[in-house]
């Protein structure tokens, strides 16, 4: 088995209104060196090992994990566990 | 002129939509579950809003992948008006059959009243029986329909007159104040406002109707000899 860990984040350029709420409470919080806040999503897929994995990872984003007009993604594959 | 309604889990405009065809414009309607629907023999398909999937992911992400999208994008094809209505519009993004992106507004608040909106293009199927220029007043109800598309798609959409509706006092930071798309070829629509929630005056406008309408004429015009 194989982990999958992807995280989906806004394209630069891309208004994030709710980084933007999120940094505006941080600042409120005292954190004022908090410059820019981008909320993004993290996914974990556990998969079978297969010798297109990359290709097929990439498949998976284009299609529905990320939204590729508004969203990038990156992706790592690492050693699940063996259930 | 016979229209179908397709139904995801967590559509909740379905009725409203398919009460504006049947009832308020007097035609005939069905509405079809996604999972069997057969839309071959509908002169018309209307995606009506809601929350397909709890808007898991993104809004429409999930309910672009169903089977029923494929038999959309064949109906796309082949010139059959497609009318998406907010979450309806949200799956037509997601599903590649209109430009663009959906997301959330930029106060980051769900708004539901009435907005007014300008008619930019009535030379469209959907927007026939409107003047050019027209305000009308149609609810909206979402926390995702800021319009998003770069700046180059923008350009195109503008040169080819995509643009059917855009907001007077845009309300949740669409850019160029859209409110509703159509595709390059016209005969899919997306918009974010209900019309389908504006068919009587009893429901404080009766705008919307004139975009059903629109549709109908364009059937008979088509369909109907001597019409």
């Amino acid at each position: 088995m194989k982990l999958v860990k992807v995280h989906v984040t806004l394209k630069e350029g891309v208004l994030d209104p709710q980084g933007k709420a999120v940094q505006g409470s941080l600042n409120r919080l005292g954190y004022e060196f908090v410059q820019e806040v981008r909320v993004g999503k993290y996914l974990e897929l556990t998969v079978e090992d297969d010798a297109n994995i990359e290709q097929k990872i990439e498949e998976i984003c284009n299609k529905l994990l990320a939204n590729p007009v508004i969203e990038n993604y990156e992706y790592t594959v690492e050693e699940g566990v063996t259930q | 002129m016979k229209f179908a309604v397709v139904v995801f889990p967590g559509s909740n405009c379905d009725r409203d939509m398919y009460y504006a065809a049947k009832e308020a414009l007097g035609e005939e309607a069905d509405m079809l579950w996604y999972k069997d629907a057969n839309l071959d023999g509908y002169d018309a398909i209307l995606i009506p809003g809601g929350f397909s999937y709890g808007d898991y992911l993104r809004c429409g992400a999930i309910a672009s992948t169903s089977k029923v999208v494929e038999q959309l994008r064949e109906k796309a094809e082949a010139g059959v008006p497609i009318l998406g209505v907010c979450n309806g519009f949200q799956i037509l993004v997601e599903s590649g059959l209109l430009p663009g992106a959906l997301m959330r507004n930029k106060n980051l608040k769900f708004m539901c009243h009435f907005e007014d909106l300008v008619v930019e293009n009535n030379e469209t199927i959907f927007t026939s029986n409107y003047e050019k220029g027209e305000v009308i007043s149609i609810p909206i109800a979402h926390m995702e329909g800021n319009y998003y598309c770069d700046e180059e798609t923008l350009a195109s959409l503008r040169d080819n007159n995509q643009i059917v509706f855009t907001y007077k006092n845009n309300p949740n930071g669409s850019a160029a104040d859209i409110a509703g798309v159509t595709n390059e070829r016209g005969n899919v629509l997306g918009m974010m406002p209900h019309p389908e929630r504006a068919v009587e005056a009893i429901l404080n406008s009766a705008d919307g109707l004139k975009l059903f309408q629109s549709m109908l004429k364009n059937w008979r015009e088509t369909y109907v000899a001597g019409a």
